[in-house]
């Protein structure tokens, strides 16, 4: 059974997440509802990769390397200004996208185990981690015209 | 000289004790023997009261309020009955004004107009028009606000235009779009006068709307007087009366409200057939107010349990409701979670569309609603909807203009976006009508920085030199109301028409015509290439919004001039179905929310993410209300070891805005000549402080001295109001928004003016007055 790998997976992913949203806050300090709302969305990845962890135990633990790799990638010192905040909000959005499909695959995975408890955390974090990719995708939309053509 | 009562010292009159119909009481000012007497509607605050403008040789010599009018019945309160001396101050603007070398010359309208056309060809040219900027008021007409809207929208093609309504009654549009689809006040102010209970909720209403108030004091004095709950961490003229005053914490509105629907539904104070028939969402919230027991809500809000259940036993059961909302929820934290959650009371109660149940989301400034009805703020005119392409397409047809010329792929950007995005220098050219950013907008430190920054080109029009106009490259003076023709309406939908009294001074020209002028020299043109701006009057203007609303929920396309004339006021929707208007809305339990129909396919509460159609389509209300649940956040800012304190803001009753009227008015500024911080007994105990002492104030973003003054405020909390500035004050800082935090409601987009983490102490060295402020003293009269 290889469920372990995306219980890491999923882990890992909103660990990262967590993280990247509280950098993007701290970054973006001078845009106000950027700071807070990346503080909320964060803190929503931390109670996700709390909430999968006790299935860790559960499931067994594979090394995973490629998160790591994806999150270096995106992330690359501190950026500010128009475009920049365009391009981390950008990011975000990959790394929560991320997040997402490893719960869609867990969900799946949790449904054929007849695994109940974690099909309902599954659920839970999937309807998180879409409010997260809809203040994405607002929020890009509203900075994009802005950045790209005006500035 | 006639003054019919001491509105000064006395502030609501004498009572007219009733049930029924309000009484009549005719509140008069006038300053010898008008010639003639010309229809208006009072413009200094948001209820609207119907009056005369007294006039002789030209002048304003005084008001009296019209007896006939469905909103005053005759009364005026102090800033109604004197605020029309503002209109003959001497330092009124009467010429337009360009800055030179850090100095205003006195310049000829064409040049003034000249120098603004050139500089926004030029800025569109460079960088689209996208680097273009209105920030405009709730206090010009609707006639001025429309023109704005189509000049912005569909002449220039720019996104960026906000109302300083952002600041006053974002939120109010914000609640009734996401419960109810679409903006539309549901209530009548009728409904006072048979309503069994009250509840004002963060909303100071005998300070704010004094004549309201009125109404309301008649009732509680007379047979079978409503219940009163008031909801406010201040004493309040409102809470000495009332049956119930809960005083919480700052920031936890969610969860008392969220209190007592968990009361409201444990106790089966739900009508479920209206639930059922007329709304969605109900088991959502249900589970999410299922945590939110009398003992959890007394412990986050810290308020007694009993207070709660008192207060949940009065609106659970009450046959018929009136709830009214200001700034207390709209500038504090959670505010449009908040403010839903009084909408959800009267659904789960099903007290709607009927006589004496009402919801007031209410406004502050006079003409408010109409910036917003207009697209004059974020929003588009007649309420349409920014991301459904049929209505995108509606205003194109109108218009007679391509639909892509109209700014459409996000929301028009809200006035703290668009300040940021002149402070990254992105937006080069902004023009403010009517309105005073140097002293309302939070972090005036930030504020002024951006005003002052070099590469952004400000026009400010304007009656008088406020301190943003001294921070201008052009001002242009404009006409007030007395001066000038137009409509506006208030916060229960009555539509009055305000004549033209006197001639403006000066060279002051009316904000409609200011607007004509820039079309016509732009030469905005439609599809045809004809002139895209049809109309050259107030009336044809008007026309021209009626068929812009026609179909949509502020449906004005019934009413003319003439009728308007010919009675004191009008609620729409007024059409062929309702020829002489409507009182209630959703009396069918109908609502606005079809997803072809609604104004907004809604919001996460909590982050402010936008639904898609989509999604919105997929669980489409057709017609039914939103009800929307929302969980307590606590506040970004919290009170800490350094700045232990809370500061909120708001009003007194003498002063209007930032004073640029009401402190020019010598009977009212003598009342309430400086501001001042409350202060609890305790806290100035703690902090060694005595009534009448002068203190400094301080946040992380500056700082203020003013006198302490204790009351039964909330321990923890103080209060200073926000009218303070500096035109006519400059030896030390004062305004109240040296010390507010730049931060804002996700959903409404309106700043967090209540919830502030400062500290109080002795003032510190004297005459430290900040750069910024003395660069207005050398500017304006250097
Ligand atoms: S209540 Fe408002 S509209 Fe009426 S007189 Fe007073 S300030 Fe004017």
């Amino acid at each position: 059974m290889n469920i372990g790998v995306y219980v890491r997976l999923a882990h890992h992913s909103e660990t990262q997440l967590a993280e990247a949203f509280l950098q993007v806050s701290d970054h973006h300090r001078d845009e106000p509802d950027v700071e807070e709302t990346c503080r909320l969305l964060s803190s929503w990845s931390k109670e996700k990769s709390n909430g999968i962890r006790p299935f860790i135990a559960t499931y067994g633990e594979p090394r995973v390397n490629e998160p790591e790799t994806l999150f270096s990638d995106l992330f690359q010192g501190p950026r500010t200004g128009g475009l920049a905040l365009l391009r981390d909000l950008h990011d975000l959005w990959l790394l929560a996208t991320e997040a997402m499909i490893s719960w869609t695959v867990l969900l799946q995975a949790s449904r054929a185990l007849r695994d109940e408890d974690l099909e309902h955390l599954c659920t839970r974090h999937i309807t998180q981690t879409d409010r997260q990719l809809a203040w994405l995708q607002t929020r890009t939309k509203q900075a994009a015209p802005q950045a790209l053509v005006v500035a | 000289m006639t003054i019919t009562r001491n509105s000064i010292e006395d502030i609501w009159g004498p009572r007219t004790p009733y049930r029924g119909q309000w009484p009549e009481r005719s509140d008069c000012n006038v300053e010898g023997t008008p010639e003639k007497w010309v229809p208006s509607a009072c413009v200094l605050c948001s209820n609207g009261c119907g009056v005369e403008i007294g006039v002789r040789e030209g002048k304003i010599v005084g008001i009296r309020g019209r007896s006939d009018d469905r909103v005053n019945r005759g009364r005026l309160g102090p800033k109604g009955l004197y605020g029309w001396k503002a209109n003959a101050s001497p330092d009124r603007l009467t010429h337009p004004l360009i800055q030179k070398k850090g100095r205003f010359q006195e310049v000829s309208w064409d040049e003034a107009m000249d120098v603004i056309v050139r500089k926004s060809q030029e800025v569109r040219q460079q960088y689209t028009a996208g680097a273009i900027g209105f920030y405009t008021s709730g206090q010009l007409f609707l006639e001025e606000y429309y023109t704005l809207g189509v000049i912005g929208k569909a002449g220039l093609g720019t996104p960026h235009m906000d109302g300083n309504t952002r600041l006053c009654t974002a939120t109010s549009s914000a609640a009734l779009k996401e419960t109810f689809g679409c903006d539309g006040q549901p209530g009548s102010y009728n409904d006072i006068d048979t309503t069994d209970a009250l509840f004002n909720f963060g909303h100071n209403v005998a300070e704010q709307q004094t004549v309201l108030w009125m109404r309301m004091l008649d009732r509680l004095c007379g047979a079978n007087p409503p219940k009163l709950v008031v909801v406010d961490p201040r004493p309040v003229p409102a809470s000495l009366k009332a049956d119930v005053h809960l005083a919480p914490k700052p920031g936890t509105n969610v969860p008392v409200m969220n209190g007592l629907l968990h009361l409201l539904i444990r106790h089966g104070w739900v009508d479920r057939s209206y639930v059922d028939a007329h709304t969605i969402g109900f088991e959502k919230l249900e589970k999410v107010v299922a945590d939110w027991t009398p003992a959890r809500v007394a412990q986050v809000a810290d308020i007694p349990e009993r207070g709660l259940r008192e207060a949940a036993e009065i609106l659970g059961t009450t046959p018929t409701l009136v709830s009214t909302l200001l700034q207390g929820v709209y500038q504090s934290m959670q505010a449009t979670a908040a403010a839903c959650q009084v909408n959800n009371l009267h659904l789960l109660r099903g007290l709607l569309g009927r006589d004496g149940c009402g919801i007031y989301q209410m406004n502050g400034q006079p003409t408010a609603q109409n910036t917003r009805e207009c697209g004059a703020d974020g929003d588009l005119p007649g309420f349409r909807n920014w991301d459904n392409p049929s209505h995108i397409a509606d205003l194109a047809r109108l218009w007679n203009v391509e639909p892509h010329i109209i700014p459409h792929w996000a929301p028009p950007t809200h006035a703290m976006q668009i300040f940021r995005y002149c402070e990254q220098g992105s937006i080069k050219f902004l023009w403010i009508s009517g309105t005073n950013p140097a002293v309302s907008l939070p972090d005036l430190r930030r504020t002024r920085r951006i005003l002052g920054q070099k590469d952004l080109f400000v026009v400010v029009q304007d009656a008088f030199m406020t301190e943003t106009a001294s921070r201008a490259d052009v001002i242009l003076p404009a006409a007030i109301w007395g001066e000038k023709t137009g409509c506006f309406t208030n916060v229960d939908r009555t539509v009055h028409l305000s004549r033209k009294a006197i001639e403006p001074p000066g060279e002051a020209r009316p904000d409609l015509e200011i607007f004509l002028d820039y079309a016509e020299r732009m030469n905005f043109r439609d599809k045809d290439d004809q002139p895209l701006i049809k109309w050259h009057t107030a009336e044809e203007a008007f026309e021209a919004w009626k068929a812009c609303s026609r179909g949509r929920p502020c449906d004005y396309s019934g009413m003319t001039y003439e009728r308007l004339s010919s009675r004191s006021g009008i609620q729409w929707p007024c059409n062929s179905e309702n020829p002489d208007g409507t009182s209630h809305l959703y009396v069918d339990g109908h609502f606005p929310s079809d997803a072809e129909y609604c104004e907004t396919y809604g919001h996460d509460f909590d982050s402010g993410a936008a639904a898609t159609p989509e999604r919105y389509r997929a669980h489409n209300p057709e017609g039914r209300a939103v009800i929307k649940a929302s969980d307590y956040l606590p506040p970004f800012e919290e009170p800490d070891e350094r700045f232990p304190l809370w500061l909120t803001t708001g009003r007194v009753v003498y002063q209007f805005h930032t004073r640029t009227k009401t402190g020019r008015v010598e009977e009212l500024q003598a009342k309430a000549p400086e501001p001042f911080v409350e202060i609890s007994s305790q806290d100035a105990a703690d902090h060694g402080i005595a009534d009448g002492e002068r203190v400094e104030v301080r946040s992380r973003r500056g700082y203020v001295q003013m006198r302490a003054k204790i009351t039964g405020i909330r321990p923890g909390v103080l209060f200073i109001p926000f009218h303070y500035g500096y035109w006519d004050e400059n030896s030390h800082p004062r305004a109240a928004n040296e010390l507010t935090l730049v931060e804002w409601d996700p959903v409404s987009k309106q700043p967090h003016f209540k919830c502030a983490a400062v500290r109080i102490g002795k003032p510190g060295k004297s005459g430290l007055v900040p750069k910024l402020v003395k660069t207005f003293v050398r500017k304006t009269f250097g």
